[in-house]
């Protein structure tokens, strides 16, 4: 595992997760207080129909401001951003938010994979991933990317997933940094 | 896999600009580059360069590259809400003028503009309107010609439809046939296609509604202040502009000069 020393100050957290990943957000996010250094981007697989439930959701269990993503927004450290239905979530070396209404990405749209990678080309080593429960592939192959790139990725242990596919599927595929459960996976982000 | 890097990136669109003299230099980075790893994925690209000699000495393979990179996918009353505000608020306002003129800013397939006409016809407004509907991309404009859709995808339309406020059997609309939905010219009468490029183009007449959804999405802020100043200079007094669910006019000084309707992405013009 790489020091700290050599890692360079994580700018953008990024959380992917499909089916069972709501319940582990919800524990998390009440307890984080303050992210002062970087952003958290929270990706997770939804029916396009719903309109902003998942926002308000989020906003309802945490006191960090949730931004509302429009095409454009900055990416300031201190928010929470939620990938928006319907749209792939994209990263600009410039620090804004881009919005792409392409073709699905393992049945996905927003993909978790597309906005991984899109976040490792962007930022490199500045970039952490977590990856938690689901029943998809989606995220594999963006793990693998921002590894490439040295950023750190973060896998939830599939024995404490509600849904082990997707954690169990990027293990199989990309060394991780860390392995966690959720209790480990909140003080990991503490640590940042 | 072949990734592109920024310097091949933009060697790309340097030489398109200089052998083509399309501008693709206000396109948005992140997406354009994810576009052209795709193109180079579909046609089986061994590396970079061999794509970027096949674009510089190909004018065919150009226009199948444009056709490719530009992100097309749309569907009939997408964002059905949106679609009940035109129908309920709008059309009864620029209903009452004499004559109504509507611009589809990147159509694509054709979908959207299919979708207004239906409004309009409902609204009994179609016999004194025109529709037009332009793209840079001169295949998906064929596609729209012909209004034909596929067959699969009418059970989400007529769902769409009806959340839009619609009252009739969508199926009225269409008839189906090998797969494929075919839309009726009573529909498509009023409608009148051409390739516009948004970066390059200019004005070519004034509107009472302009729609431009999910394109300005594909630019940099630059860009879409260019649009914006386009559609500015497109729009009459009083005339609309509807953006996609994401986008708006916020970061633009010309939002001064609009007045957003509701929380709506639909922007009446006071100035
Ligand atoms: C995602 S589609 C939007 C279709 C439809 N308006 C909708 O919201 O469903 C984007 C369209 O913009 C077109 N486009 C991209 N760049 C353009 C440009 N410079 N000028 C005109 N159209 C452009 C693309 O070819 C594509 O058909």
């Amino acid at each position: 595992m790489e020091k700290d020393t050599v890692t360079p100050r994580c700018k953008v957290l990024l959380i992917g997760g499909s089916a069972g990943s709501l319940e582990v957000l919800i524990k998390i996010l009440p307890r984080l207080t303050a992210i002062p250094t970087f952003a958290i981007v929270i990706i997770v697989h939804r029916k396009s129909s719903e309109d902003s439930t998942l926002e308000e959701l989020i906003a309802a269990k945490t006191t960090l401001p949730v931004k509302d993503v429009e095409d454009k927004v900055v990416l300031e450290p201190g928010n929470i951003y939620v990938a928006p239905s319907d749209y792939h979530l994209l990263f600009e070396k410039n620090n804004l938010l881009s919005l792409d209404t392409s073709e699905k990405v393992n049945y996905s749209r927003p993909s978790i994979d597309v906005s991984f990678e899109s976040a490792a080309d962007a930022f490199g080593p500045e970039v952490a991933a977590i990856l938690l429960s689901g029943a998809n592939s989606d995220g594999t192959h963006g793990l693998a990317e921002i590894r490439e790139a040295g950023g750190i990725v973060v896998i939830q242990d599939p024995e404490s997933a509600e849904i082990p596919f997707m954690p169990r599927n990027a293990l199989e595929n990309v060394a991780a940094n860390y392995i966690l459960d959720v209790e480990g996976i909140l003080r990991y982000i503490q640590s940042l | 896999m072949v990734l592109i890097d920024d310097r091949e990136l933009e060697l790309l669109i340097n030489d398109v600009f200089e052998y083509h003299g399309f501008d693709f230099s206000g396109y948005s980075r992140a997406s354009l580059k994810r576009r052209v790893d795709r193109l180079i994925h579909l046609d089986g690209f061994k590396n970079f360069g061999e794509l970027l000699y096949k674009v510089r000495t190909e004018p065919d393979y150009f226009k199948h590259m444009v056709e490719e990179i530009t992100v097309n996918v749309t569907e009939m009353f997408r964002d059905p809400l949106f679609y009940k505000v035109l129908r309920n608020e709008i059309l009864p306002i620029i209903g009452t003028k004499p004559f109504i003129r509507i611009w589809h800013a990147g159509c694509s397939t054709g979908e959207e503009v299919y979708s207004m006409a239906i409004l309009l016809k409902e609204a009994n407004l179609l016999h004194k309107s025109l529709l037009y509907a332009t793209d840079i991309n001169g295949l998906v404009l064929d596609v729209a010609k012909k209004g034909i859709f596929p067959l699969h995808m009418m059970k989400q339309y007529s769902e769409n439809y009806m959340v839009s406020g619609g009252k009739k059997d969508f199926s009225h609309y269409y008839t189906a046939n090998y797969g494929y939905a075919k839309f009726g010219e009573d529909l498509s009468e009023k409608m009148v296609f051409s390739q516009h490029n948004l970066v390059s183009d200019g004005s070519f007449n004034e509107f009472d509604l302009i729609l431009c959804r999910n394109v300005l999405i594909y630019f940099d802020k630059e860009l879409q202040e260019k649009a914006l100043v386009l559609f500015d200079d497109s729009l009459a007094k009083l005339g609309y502009l509807a953006l996609g669910t994401k986008e708006t006019i916020k970061f633009s000084p010309l939002q001064m000069r609009f007045k957003q309707v509701d929380r709506e992405k639909l922007w009446k013009k006071i100035l």
